[in-house]
């Protein structure tokens, strides 16, 4: 009962979070990665030493690239953002780079992306979004339209969907702190996790509710507070828990995992934690204030 | 009781023997590799490019020249042409696919083309875009002004042999290609057989040009100037330059390539190093490994025998998921990877929810054996409702997804469908056969978990 009787605090903290993250959206913005603009990526890793970055920015300069980014990486390597390059481009940059093969390099990773690949996945990255959640929706309003009283389906989902966008706010918030303080882009990934973390999180909320929806059966006479209360009561262990192991094993995926998708991992880790949250401290207390509002109308 | 004691060794010996499977197909894993049954040897882990290493190119197809009704088949053969170089040069298991233009995938008809292996992709691209050029041509009229010509791919070269003049017989008109060797001198030779144009115009160029030259045209170079004898009215024509065998070999294959139908230009591309590919296959198998024991640690701590059982059941879900990857196969990407290690979590979410219900059955007064039923039959519509949503978002992905994505989706979506058959069958199976420890106190110990009374 105790989530139930502060559930203004726990609300508000919820909406604190999603209004720093929007702000932190419009202010430091995401950078967009090669895999949606278009552009090239090279990865190499120098044999005895790298040269330094100023002697290869110079000579970037001189050449007809367009504008090109170099960024250290490990002990001896850099990486290479520039516009996306043809053949003879190509080889002129790992030229440049090796500086005429003074310094001798091996290329880990080569990844150029012309402009209307980039916007073909701009445009399906679009299209899923739109789809999984209209999916969820439905879904939501299917799992849920058998409870009417005392507060209608869907409201059940309305609330479902409420939280849904809460989980992926939030973690795309700390993407854009990422984004501004580490650089890290938009890619492919990205839009995955996202993705991911709407049909995660759903879950998560449907556990809880539905164990409303069993109480309702069960018990009357009882106020909707009270009756979401003990639900809460019941069922926040496991959805600690099923989280947890998720959580884990996301966290081991960062700490351990491959280099490409570290970002990934983090973004879905903060993804089940603050699903896991607005399953727990934002749908089912949103549910009784909803029911108290209806109250207080009649 | 018998029938649960029979059910669990059932699954016990399933499980070893997936396990077996699983163990035995792995190259590293086995030191006389070689020796192993060929079922064995034929079931590796599929590893996509990004962990193998190699390129993965991007193909514009210019089907303006086309019409409409006719682009499928263009695009067809083109696959199978580049298909083919491809082939050509050695490369294990290339894939080469088409992307048909379409409201998701944009309005360009695309070719995809991976090279396992493959880093050097300046080399992988000459030999994707060459096209062997083959043309026959006789000798001009004496005081024949030098010409620019501009063959099919829109390439301009100078006709620097003024000699001979381009006769409408190309290798358009080549049925089949294939080396030789003379009798006598054991030189290499190529020999050609035209299809039905071809054979006719050949015959009607032999017949002008008795004891004269005619020269045959490789991409532009003469590679070799017979002097017509008589006639030749079978179609059949042989080559004979100054090539090494394997030359010879790599012009029969260029050859029977044949041509392009339709050009192609290079939209994006990309390679991996060897290296960093392995180094992202270890970082994923040490990171599930090391997820896997945490949650196995948790679940035992926490839930006691239940716990243990639902490691076991995950254990079985683990082999169970990577004989699959093996057998379909399912080609392993990092991406997919990391939608594998997350299964193990979601796998163990099943278990969760079920053990929390058999608790609280417990606590209700029910028996154990009682618990157990009660704790699996309440529990479904949670695990069924709360996996849905996640096979929605799967389902979404794979259909859309660049191979990335839907390696992704595939892993997880498998995943999510595998934890629930194991949680259900598996895990209730083991759970329902324990229930022989009694109903004392240490089973019901065993039983509870967590901070219960």
């Amino acid at each position: 009962m105790f989530i139930i009787k502060h559930k203004k605090i726990f609300i508000s903290i919820s909406i604190v979070l999603v209004l720093l993250s929007v702000a932190s959206l419009f202010i430091f913005g995401l950078r967009v990665g090669i895999d949606f603009n278009g552009g090239a990526l090279t990865e190499v890793v120098y044999k005895d030493s790298r040269p330094a970055q100023s002697d290869l920015d110079t000579a970037f300069k001189a050449l007809d690239l367009g504008s090109v980014l170099i960024q250290p990486t490990g002990e001896l390597g850099y990486i290479v953002k520039s516009l996306d390059l043809n053949e003879a481009q190509h080889i002129l940059l790992l030229k440049t780079l090796s500086q005429d093969g003074e310094s001798p390099l091996e290329e880990k990773n080569f990844n150029s992306i012309g402009p209307s690949v980039g916007r073909e996945l701009t445009r399906k990255a679009i299209i899923a979004i739109v789809l999984v959640s209209l999916g969820i929706i439905f879904f939501i309003a299917f799992a849920f339209r058998k409870v009417s009283k005392p507060v209608s389906s869907w409201k059940y989902g309305l609330m479902a969907v409420v939280s849904l966008l809460h989980d992926v706010i939030i973690p795309i918030g700390l993407f854009t702190l990422l984004s501004y303080f580490y650089g890290a882009e938009i890619d492919t990934l990205f839009v995955v996790a996202a993705l991911t973390i709407l049909g995660l999180s759903v879950s998560d909320t449907i556990v809880i509710f539905d164990r409303i929806r069993e109480n309702l059966k069960d018990k009357t006479g009882i106020s909707f507070s009270e009756i979401v209360g003990k639900s809460l009561d019941q069922s926040y262990m496991r959805s600690i828990f099923t989280s947890l192991t998720v959580i884990i094993v996301l966290l081991s995926l960062f700490f351990f995992g491959p280099e490409s998708t570290k970002y990934f991992a983090l973004m879905l880790t903060a993804g089940m934690f603050f699903g896991t949250y607005s399953s727990i401290f934002l749908a089912s207390p949103l549910l009784v204030l909803v029911e108290e509002w209806q109250e207080r109308k009649k | 009781m018998f029938k649960k004691i029979v059910s669990i060794l059932i699954v016990l010996i399933l499980g070893t023997a997936v396990a077996f499977f699983v163990f035995k197909s792995e190259p590293k894993l086995n030191s006389n590799f070689q020796n192993e049954w060929s079922f064995f040897k034929n079931s590796p882990f599929r590893l996509g490019l990004d962990l193998s290493g190699g390129s993965h190119l991007i193909y514009k197809a210019d089907v303006s020249g086309v019409k409409a009704g006719d682009i499928s088949v263009s695009m067809d053969a083109l696959r199978d042409v580049i298909e083919r170089r491809v082939n050509l040069f050695g490369v294990s298991e290339p894939i080469v696919q088409v992307q048909s233009s379409g409201f998701v995938s944009g309005a360009e008809e695309k070719l995809i083309v991976d090279l396992p292996g493959v880093t050097d992709v300046e080399k992988a691209t000459t030999m994707i875009g060459q096209t062997p050029l083959l043309e026959f041509k006789t000798e001009a009229p004496k005081d024949t002004p030098q010409k620019a010509t501009v063959d099919k791919d829109g390439k301009v070269s100078l006709d620097t042999s003024p000699q001979f003049v381009s006769t409408e017989l190309t290798g358009r008109y080549l049925q089949k290609a294939s080396l030789e060797f003379d009798q006598t001198t054991r030189e290499p030779k190529v020999s050609l057989q035209f299809d039905d144009t071809g054979t006719k115009l050949f015959a009607q160029i032999t017949k002008d040009n008795v004891g004269k030259m005619v020269a045959i045209y490789l991409d532009g170079a003469p590679i070799s100037t017979p002097v017509v004898r008589e006639e030749i009215p079978n179609g059949q024509a042989i080559i004979s330059g100054n090539f090494t065998p394997i030359e010879g070999k790599q012009l029969v294959g260029r050859l029977n390539s044949g041509a392009l139908p339709v050009p192609i230009s290079l939209l994006s591309r990309q390679t991996i190093g060897a290296t960093l590919g392995s180094d992202a296959v270890t970082a994923g198998v040490k990171a599930a490994i090391i997820g896997f024991l945490i949650v196995a640690l948790f679940l035992i701590l926490w839930y006691r025998l239940p716990g243990f059982i639902a490691v076991l059941a995950l254990c079985l879900y683990i082999t169970i998921m990577l004989a699959l990857f093996k057998l379909l196969p399912v080609t392993l990407t990092a991406a997919g990877i990391a939608g594998f290690i997350i299964s193990i979590g979601i796998a163990v979410d099943a278990n969760i929810l079920i053990f929390e219900r058999l608790k609280e059955e417990l606590h209700t007064g029910r028996t154990i054996s009682g618990a157990v039923d009660a704790g699996f039959h309440r529990a479904w519509s949670s695990i069924r409702d709360s996996n849905f949503s996640t096979i929605i978002s799967a389902i979404i992905l794979f259909w859309f997804g660049t191979p990335l994505i839907k390696g992704f989706a595939l892993t997880l979506g498998m995943g999510v469908l595998v934890s629930m058959f194991s949680a259900i069958m598996i895990s209730r199976i083991f759970l329902s056969g324990l229930v022989l420890v009694g109903e004392g106190k240490v089973a019901r110990f065993l039983f509870s978990s967590g901070f219960s009374k």
